[in-house]
């Protein structure tokens, strides 16, 4: 049964990221990646990790896809759909590739437990994430931080020179 | 491959039984949204002053069948410069998100589709994938109205959503668990509204807010909008969005009731009920009257909803962004600091409603006075002149 689901859960990863590249519209892609996320939720549930599944639903499913429609809406690309490529490709697609090469190097060598459905509880990951963790934990939220300060600058900018 | 059969078997019952309960939601909310549709005609028409329907059946209680029967009979366009993909997903995934909630939330200790310890945490993320279904509809329609919608649904779902999710925490420090029914357990002696009653003004507000029910309809606003993200929808498509508007609203009233009033628990303990004749000791029944008083303090909540539509007016969209982001989301804040201090100093429970109705009247009288804000100034303004006038005449009869 999981066998059979992970089948199905990683067909539509994968066609969703797919379809992010290949289609000309961007809301499409938007929407290409929207399946591609959530069919990842998926493969964290079949993993027993519910807690990762439902972050990964509100933060990258919700938030993200949001944020990214209401940037593609917001500028002007309403006017021109339909360009979604340029010639920076094959740098792109060399970049794509190295990462994928690291990735599967990482996955050949790293040793995987196999999960159980005892996962953590939910109790167990908020005390090591707010105490083991604490510090990555706020220099996460600090990046984000620095990131909206830094796009509040940019708007600004463009503001002055207008 | 040997162990794979009775595992398949197993699978197939499970799936079946998964199928049989999911229709049976479906069903039980759809008439729990021609019942909705029934009781806002009638509470809207009594407090305008009208009867509301009368003529389709008893007490016009046959009305939401006919608008039914209507809206799905009515031609379904889609405009020829539309994204039919899109226009096509849109109320597919509003619709999916609106009934998703209801997978984990308990009718009574015994009737929930699937109880998940992470109950409260599903159901904010879930909700969140309800806005996406909005942005797309709008952009979806090729109609400069229904972007405009979506952009403005985006913005104000999102605005919030934070609150939403910042009370939820507080009541989950509360009950130290997201688990619903654990929830309702804690509050079988004191239900939450009694110890954060801010909590529960603010997930209140922000919830109508968050299902776009009357005073902050802004997205859909006819007068503005002229329906926003459903400008191009019709017949069938339309009342898909209408449904789940609906089931959102009534998710918002069980979520008011199961986290601040104490879900199915009475309000009495079982010694102050002896004196009734007591009931025949079967499970079922006493599951039946909780579902039942569960449900009467739902439609208690949902009759509120229709009132404050029938009582105020819609807000502007920077009123209604300021509010957001300068009344609720520093209120949220503070009920999760005033219950982390109760909870770590282990305060005597009354220095909660203290603290947070402390809170509550402070912001309030803050708003008050904004809102006030240009009544105030024209009443000066109208000092001033009068007083001009008066020392004018004075003047004038001086000299």
């Amino acid at each position: 049964m999981s066998w059979f689901l992970f089948i199905i859960l990683a067909f539509f990863t994968l066609a969703g990221g797919l379809g992010v590249v290949v289609t000309r519209n961007v809301v499409h892609a938007a929407l290409f990646l929207l399946v591609s996320l959530v069919a990842v939720a998926g493969l964290y549930l079949i993993l027993f990790a519910e807690f990762l599944a439902l972050v990964q639903v509100l933060i990258y499913g919700g938030a993200i896809i949001i944020v990214l429609l209401f940037a593609i809406m917001l500028t002007r690309t309403a006017e021109y759909p339909y360009i979604s490529d340029n010639k920076q490709w094959p740098l792109a697609a060399v970049a794509a590739a190295a990462v994928g090469v690291v990735l599967g190097a990482a996955f050949l060598d790293s040793n995987i437990p196999e999960t159980s459905p005892n996962s953590p509880a939910f109790a167990d990951l908020a005390n090591s994430l707010f105490t083991t963790w604490a510090i990555p934990f706020e220099v996460a939220s600090l990046v984000l931080l620095v990131a909206l300060i830094g796009a509040i600058i940019i708007a600004r900018t463009g503001e002055d020179n207008r | 491959m040997q162990g794979l059969a009775p595992l398949l078997a197993v699978g197939l019952v499970d799936v079946i039984w998964m199928v049989v309960s999911l229709l049976a939601m479906f069903t039980g909310l759809s008439i729990v949204v021609l019942s909705l549709v029934w009781l806002e005609r009638k509470a809207l028409g009594r407090l305008q002053l009208r009867l509301g329907p009368t003529r389709t059946g008893l007490f016009g209680l046959l009305q939401p069948v006919a608008d039914a029967i209507k809206l799905i009979l009515k031609e379904d366009i889609i405009p020829n410069s539309s994204d039919r993909a899109i226009f096509w997903v849109a109320p597919v995934i509003v619709a999916l998100s609106a009934f998703m909630i209801w997978v984990t939330i308990p009718a009574t200790e015994g009737l929930v589709l699937r109880n998940l310890e992470l109950g409260l945490f599903y159901i904010t993320a879930f909700a969140v994938i309800g806005i996406l279904g909005l942005v797309l509809a709008g952009w979806g329609s090729a109609n400069k109205y229904g972007v405009l919608g979506g952009l403005r649904s985006a913005a104000q779902l999102i605005s919030y959503e934070i609150p939403v999710i910042m009370v939820v925490v507080a009541v989950g420090m509360l009950a130290k668990s997201l688990d619903l029914r654990v929830i309702v357990a804690a509050q079988e002696q004191i239900p939450y509204v009694a110890l954060l009653p801010l909590g529960m003004v603010v997930f209140f507000i922000a919830g109508l807010a968050e299902v776009g029910r009357t005073p902050f309809d802004i997205y859909h606003a006819e007068s503005e909008v002229v329906g926003g993200p459903f400008v191009e929808y019709s017949g069938a498509h339309w009342s898909v969005f209408f449904l789940a508007e609906y089931i959102n609203t009534f998710a918002i009233a069980a979520l008011v009731v199961l986290l601040f009033l104490g879900g199915w628990s009475w309000p009495f303990d079982a010694a102050a009920l002896a004196w009734l004749p007591s009931l025949p000791d079967i499970a079922w029944v006493g599951g039946l009257l909780s579902v039942i008083w569960f449900l009467l303090k739902v439609y208690a909540v949902i009759f509120v909803v229709f009132w404050i539509r029938g009582t105020f007016p819609r807000l502007r969209i920077d009123q209604l962004m300021a509010f957001a982001w300068k009344a609720m989301v520093p209120l949220s804040f503070y009920a999760i600091v005033i219950t982390g201090v109760y909870l770590f100093y282990d305060w005597p429970a009354w220095t909660l409603t203290v603290m947070s109705l402390t809170g509550l009247v402070v912001v309030g009288y803050i708003v008050y006075r904004k809102m006030m804000e240009p009544a105030r100034r024209i009443a000066e303004i109208k000092a001033r002149q009068a007083a001009q006038v008066a020392e004018r005449r004075a003047s004038r009869q001086a000299s």
